[in-house]
């Protein structure tokens, strides 16, 4: 684990202060986020420990009382994808071998850890799945969820709908791997728990 | 009856409303976005309820200028 740096042109005590407590505020959140990207529980806090490095490194660039989430949120996204970029260039996998050595579905001991949504998500494209924890899980606005992933409103609203209809359509199919077989029963316990939301609504 | 008189006397053909069997299937389209984004909530919220490890804040610690610390 790395020290933070300190350059003596940025102390400002009071303002780290504030800084810091915002930050810490933040850490589950960043950690949920890390969480739904790697799929992995290690991998997810070595990425938010990192991420948080890096924004306290930058944080005269910060304007306080601005939103912390969205700039730590797009910090933590950058490192995600620089560092399955560097991992692609080292290992020369394709996008798919990538992307199942990520999330860990073919591992026989990981699936067990990981519940049907999470290895349904892990089948979406990469912007497709980020579009939608940022907005179906992690509560952040359109607005936000755009400005993280630097692309237009429209775009991540496009993004959350394939998401979302994409998503239904895997569960309902079992295109997914659960310990090297398909998992078509995930469906059957979203209904499950659809029909018990029905009888109490 | 297979059609129905607005005032004005537009026609309105009742067999272009959604079905039955179209609307329940509608609805349980909906339930199922529901329950998916429920679940959704549910898997990003358990792990941001998961008690922050300690290497976090000790990076943080060991960030703090001297004498400002919360020690």
């Amino acid at each position: 684990m790395a020290d933070l740096p300190r350059p003596a042109h940025m102390d400002d005590p009071v303002r780290d202060a504030a800084f810091k407590v915002e930050l810490v505020a933040l850490i589950p959140q960043l950690r949920a986020f890390a969480r739904s990207l790697t799929g992995d529980a290690t991998a997810a806090d070595d990425l938010a420990q990192d991420s948080m490095v890096k924004a306290w490194d930058a944080r005269a660039s910060f304007q306080m009382g601005t939103n912390m989430k969205a700039w730590t949120f797009m910090i933590l996204r950058n490192q995600f994808y620089s560092e399955k970029r560097r991992s692609w260039r080292q290992t020369q996998l394709d996008q798919q071998a990538s992307e199942n050595t990520l999330v860990a579905i073919d591992d026989p001991m990981a699936p067990m850890a990981l519940d049907e949504l999470r290895l349904a998500l892990a089948t979406l494209p990469a912007e497709q799945r980020e579009a939608l924890i940022l907005v179906g899980a992690s509560g952040c606005a359109y607005e936000e969820a755009a400005a993280i992933c630097g692309c237009a409103v429209g775009t991540v609203k496009s993004r959350v709908s394939r998401a979302r209809r994409a998503l239904q359509g895997i569960l309902d199919r079992g295109d997914y791997v659960r310990d090297g077989r398909a998992a078509g029963e995930a469906m059957g316990s979203i209904l499950a728990d659809a029909e018990l939301l029905s009888g109490a609504a | 009856m297979d059609i129905a008189w607005r005032q004005g006397g537009v026609i309105e053909d009742m067999a272009i409303k959604p079905r039955p069997d179209r609307r329940q299937a509608l609805d349980e389209t909906r339930l199922r976005q529901q329950v998916l984004g429920e679940k959704l909530r549910q898997m990003f919220n358990e792990v941001a309820s998961e008690p922050v490890p300690d290497a976090f804040l000790e990076i943080l610690r060991r960030a703090e200028p001297r004498g400002t610390g919360d020690e």
